[in-house]
């Protein structure tokens, strides 16, 4: 019997984890690199671990010290969470090796489907519809979709839609395949436009009991990483029939392996419900919690039960109600899905359960984040999943949205507005998700922020007034003294903040009747406090929670979230930034210069390339003229908002 | 706790009369205020933004802390004389910093800044303020120098501004100058007299002679940027202490300086919780009467203005056109003297003479609220020793050494001025509702008083006296006489330190308790003799 798991992983997997553990009262061993020292997982286990360094190859990669780890502090199991070493089979063998219970399906099975050729190769005997592979693309292909056969989560693929960037797409592929996986082998196969792709949770015991409990459906993708996820699945739903051939077909994938425990089919669906295997994940998915929310299981309580040796019951409970699952990420979407890091000043999500099912109809929170959480550079950028279930489809995109748009998350930009979009979106709604939904409905509509024009004037006048209260509260004299008081009134009271690109500037007089803001006349100040601002517009009270950090305020109310940078009343003459300047887009590290200084440049000619958070970003020149400065090289450390280059237009 | 408990019925016709009558002043008073903030009018308004400089007001704005309160000081001065009402510079008490400080800006917009005799006097009066208050001064200066045709009026009193500002640096006490133009001449010794000097890149000029006067005195030929440049001044002469990029940069650095300074006050700190009062404020619009004849319960009046409607009254029973006793305003203890039925008579003015001994005692300031007609006269009151104890009374109020607040909520006449500590007696700080009237006697008085002289004067030389002639005089006195007991003209003597909204009253006192208590509050040791 397991007495004591640790879980070789991280953020919000290994709270998850930690969670059925304590339920079932065993012990938990959490490991850590250095910049996960502070992270909630760790101050949740019984015993952590720390791992030197930050690099996942140094930390989470590393088998051996996860079983140093393990066997350092008293765990008799290991439950590998998913990524890092969760498909790895050397691991899973050296863990079961070292004499502690892997939780986990057999070495053999990981390793039979961690090769995505030879996994066909195996469905093919088992009769399991396969996508064929293309060998030699020709433009009759066009499109095809580049894959590393050892890869997962999206990492490594690349559509290609043209002959000419093939080659290079796929040295590309390669290379990323290769420091991701440490296996360079990529595959192309056709690519469906609108694909769907939909997932089968299979659990099986070591006694023969293979259970199919559920589908999902994951289209709403972006770079081939899923972002919104649900159970059941609209299009199972839709086409009669389709999910005994779907739950068929992957009850032959798992037994064709000798499967055991948890894992998930994934399948590529046209409209038509005809569908094809793509992979099987040999762990426990991020998505699984849109499953356990219909079918009331908890599967890793399952997955330990499994490891344990014990036996499924013969059939799996139906599912009740529909889920679906939100992944938050850190990231802008607009932008290329930017991803960001810093400082989390605040994670708040109405969900009403953690990491466990709502005893009915309700939102349930998966996070590896909290209020004061630093989201670094070194790890995938998701900060939680948002997980709502209700009787209905519609009810449960109505709940999930609602929780999302009330989710107070500042210091760090996100992917709330575009979740809540989608959620929304008729399409969505109708069931019209498919893997090309950002392109069709496009995404810079489907990013904008929740507050529009007019809600985002009411929140900088929130903030200026909760500034104001603020300034009094924290006055050093005269702070009971009425704010702004002037016996001789001439000039209003003035506070600008940036949001975007903007610059909104609110001016204000405070007068007997209370705050009386300029362009604002319709709006009467209700209650004005430091975190609180009560606005009336018209005949409508709003409430407006307002929230200062060092730079940043950021302003909730069901209008939506605004996040506004304070303009200095005085800038610093000294911090001024020569025209021309390009800055670091976030915290990275130079990896190629293709400039010196001195050189004729092209508008839109590459720079230099800075790499952060595992992915290249292009330094392009805005303008044409000369490099004038160049103050970094390769292999520099930089900031966010460091001088990269300063590109000096030319005078024609 | 002993709460004041208000019998004011805001539905009685009087009381609507009576607020009607105070906002109809109210008014009257915005309009002269809105004369100060013109300043120079649009054109020269126009012409100064045209330059890309910030006006006087908006540099004192941007100079205070975000959301600080600012009490401008005599912002009425020179009302009623030819000069531009405000008297072209702008004084007043802010927030720099956390920090109490004396703003003095000089408008530009009003004949280039220049002085006159009424800029000198309001100058004076807030260097006075900063002085006793001990208030770090900020001069945001550009100046075209003294008017000269009022020279003979300026130039040797005005000397005393150096010397002020040198004095303030003696007893520790910063001065800081921003100079965003002209300081030339005399001018150049007030960034020459203060501690720290911040001079405006391209815009300061600071010099003792000009280049005409210098081709004139010695033959030299040179220019304003080398005689009296900000760079020259930062880089050469060290003149100037920072060199500011723009009028943004000078008044950031003037507060960094004041972020530096480490200022702590002396006074002893407010209890830091404390009640608003249970009445409301709004109400004392319609307490007051418009005919000052009609006496009104002061009560009313402390029941608004102090924390929690919360007052001690001392000798409730003796002396009871006079109200004594403790309150506290913005967490400031005071004693308050404040009258209730207009005269004074001998057992007020025994009874005021012992409170202010008491508050001595105790280190406690003074407010009085004025609403006198002096002390009694009469055969009796003589008899009685009214002169005796009115006598024990400005005693008392002259040799007091704790600080005092004025309020002139309605009449302060005659000697009874002199003893609720009327501009003679030094008061910290003064301020007038613009219900307020204040002479040697009401008009109607001196002019009847005047007349019967008259009288006396033509029966004693046996003259016949000119009934229509005495009428006419009368009518002309009392106008006179009315006229000159108003607010806005002891305001534009700069007599008082402005005309405030009754509603502000409790606002204004909080501040200046506030700043009183930049210096400790300690009592008298001794009075002069009190005749008994």
């Amino acid at each position: 019997m397991i007495s004591t798991v640790l879980v070789a992983n991280r953020g919000e997997i290994a709270r998850r984890i930690f969670r059925t553990c304590r339920d079932l009262g065993l012990g938990t061993v959490a490991v850590y690199s250095d910049a996960d020292a502070e992270a909630p997982h760790v101050a949740e286990a019984d015993a952590a671990v720390h791992l030197p360094g930050n690099a996942p190859g140094e930390t989470y990669l590393r088998p051996d010290l996860l079983i140093a780890a393990a066997v350092g502090a008293g765990a008799d199991a290991v439950h590998p969470g998913y990524g890092f070493l969760s498909e790895n089979p050397d691991f899973a063998r050296a863990v079961i090796e070292a004499g502690l219970t892997w939780i986990g399906p057999p070495p053999a099975a990981i390793e039979s489907m961690g090769s995505k050729i030879e996994a066909k190769r195996l469905m093919a005997v088992a009769g399991v519809p396969l996508m064929y592979e293309v060998e030699q693309p020709t433009v009759d292909d066009l499109p095809v979709l580049i894959k590393a056969s050892a890869g997962g989560g999206g990492r490594g693929m690349r559509v290609v839609r043209s002959l000419a960037e093939l080659p290079e797409q796929l040295e590309a592929a390669r290379s990323e395949a290769a420091s991701a996986f440490g296996d360079p082998t990529v595959f192309c196969e056709p690519y469906l436009e609108n694909g769907r792709h939909v997932e089968v949770q299979v659990l099986a015991d070591r006694h023969g009991t293979v259970w199919t409990v559920g589908e999902r459906e994951c289209s709403i993708q972006r770079r081939h990483q899923k972002i919104v996820e649900e159970s059941p699945s609209p299009l199972v739903e839709r086409v009669s029939g389709m999910r005994e051939t779907l739950f068929e077909a992957a009850r032959e994938a798992a037994r064709a392996i000798g499967y055991v425990g948890a894992g998930t089919v994934e399948f590529l669906a046209d409209e038509h419900g005809l569908f094809y295997f793509l992979e099987m994940n040999t762990r426990l998915q991020v998505e699984h919690p849109v499953t356990e929310c219909v079918t009331g299981l908890d599967l890793v309580r399952l997955q330990l039960s499994v490891a344990d040796g014990e036996r499924l019951p013969d059939t799996p409970p139906e599912p009740h109600g529909h889920a679906i699952e939100a992944r938050l990420y850190a990231e802008v979407p607009a932008e290329d899905w930017r991803p960001q890091s810093g400082l989390l000043h605040r994670f708040e999500v109405p969900a009403g359960t953690e990491f466990t099912n709502p005893p009915s109809a309700g939102v349930r929170l998966d996070s590896g984040v909290v209020s004061g959480s630093a989201v670094g550079v070194h790890y995938d950028p998701m900060l939680a999943k948002v997980i709502a279930w209700a009787p209905s489809r519609g009810a449960a995109a109505r709940s999930l949205a609602g929780a999302l748009r009330r989710s107070r998350i500042h210091g760090v930009a996100t992917n709330q507005a575009l979740l809540v979009r989608v959620l929304e979106h008729p399409a969505f709604l109708a069931g019209d998700t498919d893997t090309g939904f950002f392109d069709r409905h496009g995404l810079v509509t489907l990013a904008e922020p929740l507050a529009d024009k007019d809600s985002t004037a009411l929140a900088t006048v929130a903030a200026a007034l909760a500034d104001a209260a603020e300034n009094r509260a924290t006055a050093r004299v005269l702070g009971r003294v009425p704010g702004g008081w002037r016996n001789v009134p001439s000039v209003p009271q003035v506070k600008r903040f940036r949001c975007g690109e903007d610059e909104h500037e609110v001016r204000y007089r405070m007068t007997r009747a209370g705050a009386v803001v300029e362009g604002f006349e319709n709006v009467t100040v209700v209650v004005a406090m430091p975190e609180t601002v009560v606005l009336r517009i018209g005949v409508v009270r709003r409430t407006f929670h307002v929230a200062r950090y060092p730079g940043l305020i950021h302003v909730d109310s069901p209008l939506g979230s605004v996040a506004l940078t304070p303009v200095d009343r005085f800038p610093d003459p000294a911090s001024q930034v020569a025209a021309g300047s390009l800055l670091a887009p976030m915290p990275g590290t130079v990896v190629r210069v293709a400039v010196s200084q001195g050189d004729r440049v092209a508008e839109g000619q590459p720079l230099l390339w800075l790499e952060a958070m595992k992915m290249e970003h292009r330094i392009n020149a805005p303008v044409g003229g000369v490099v004038a400065e160049l103050p970094v090289a390769p292999g520099d450390q930089v900031e966010v908002g460091r001088v990269l280059v300063v590109v000096k237009e030319e005078q024609r | 706790m002993t709460t004041l408990k208000s019998t004011v019925d805001q539905k009685a016709a009087e009381f609507a009369a009576n607020r009607e009558g105070m906002l109809a002043k109210l008014a009257e008073l915005e309009a002269e205020h809105a004369k100060a903030i013109a300043g120079g009018g649009e054109k020269y308004v126009e012409r100064h933004r045209k330059r890309g400089k910030l006006l006087a007001r908006e540099r004192v704005e941007l100079l205070l802390d975000p959301d600080s309160p600012f009490l401008e000081l005599s912002p009425l001065a020179a009302w009623g004389s030819s000069y531009q009402v405000g008297a072209s510079v702008i004084t007043g008490i802010g927030v720099v910093e956390g920090v109490e400080c004396l703003v003095s800006a000089s408008d530009p917009t009003v004949k280039g800044g220049a002085s006159n005799p009424w800029t000198t006097r309001k100058g004076f009066r807030a260097a006075d303020i900063a002085a006793q208050n001990r208030l770090p001064t900020f001069h945001l200066v550009e100046s075209g120098g003294a008017d000269l045709p009022t020279q003979k009026e300026i130039f040797i009193p005005g000397g005393r501004i150096f010397r002020d500002l040198t004095q303030s640096s003696a007893a520790k006490v910063p001065t800081i100058a921003l100079v965003f133009g002209n300081s030339t001449a005399g001018g150049a010794y007030l960034p020459g007299m203060s501690d720290y000097v911040v001079m405006v890149k391209e815009r300061a000029k600071v010099f003792l002679g000009g280049p005409p006067l210098v081709k004139m005195a010695t033959g030299e030929e040179s220019d304003d940027e080398s005689l009296g440049g900000a760079e020259m001044h930062a880089r050469t002469s060290g003149l100037a202490d920072f060199l500011a990029v723009d009028e943004l940069d000078a008044i950031r650095i003037g507060r960094r300086i004041m972020a530096r300074l480490n200022w702590r006050k002396h006074g002893p700190a407010p209890d830091p919780d404390y009640a608003e009062p249970l009445c409301d404020p709004e109400d004392l619009l319609g307490i007051v009467p418009a005919d000052l004849k009609i006496p009104f319960d002061p009560r009313e009046v402390i029941a608004r203005v102090v924390d929690g409607s919360d007052f001690d009254e001392f000798k409730p029973l003796y002396g009871t056109s006079l109200v004594t006793g403790w309150a506290r305003i913005h967490g400031y203890p005071v004693g308050i003297l404040a009258n209730a039925q207009g005269v004074l008579f001998s057992q007020e003015s025994q009874k005021a003479a012992q409170f202010i001994q008491l508050a001595n005692q105790i280190d406690t300031p003074l407010l009085f609220l004025h609403n006198t007609t002096g002390y009694m006269v009469g055969k009796d009151y003589e008899q009685g020793g009214i002169i005796k104890h009115g006598a024990q009374m400005i005693n008392a109020v002259a040799n007091s050494k704790v600080p005092h607040l004025s309020i002139l909520m309605g009449a302060s006449y005659g000697a009874g001025n002199y003893g609720m500590c009327g501009r003679a007696y030094d008061p910290r700080f003064l301020f007038v509702w613009p219900s307020a009237k204040s002479a040697v006697m009401g008009p109607q008085q001196l002019a009847g008083v005047l007349s019967i002289v008259a009288r006396q004067a033509a029966a004693s030389r046996s003259q016949a006296y000119d009934e229509a002639g005495d009428a006419a005089m009368r009518a002309m006195v009392e106008n006179q006489i009315e006229a000159e007991s108003l607010p806005m003209f002891l305001s534009g003597m700069v007599y008082d330190d402005g005309i405030i909204d009754p509603r502000d009253t409790r606002t204004v006192l909080g501040i200046c308790l506030s700043v009183i208590h930049n210096n400790p509050v300690r009592g008298a040791d001794g009075f002069g003799v009190f005749r008994m």
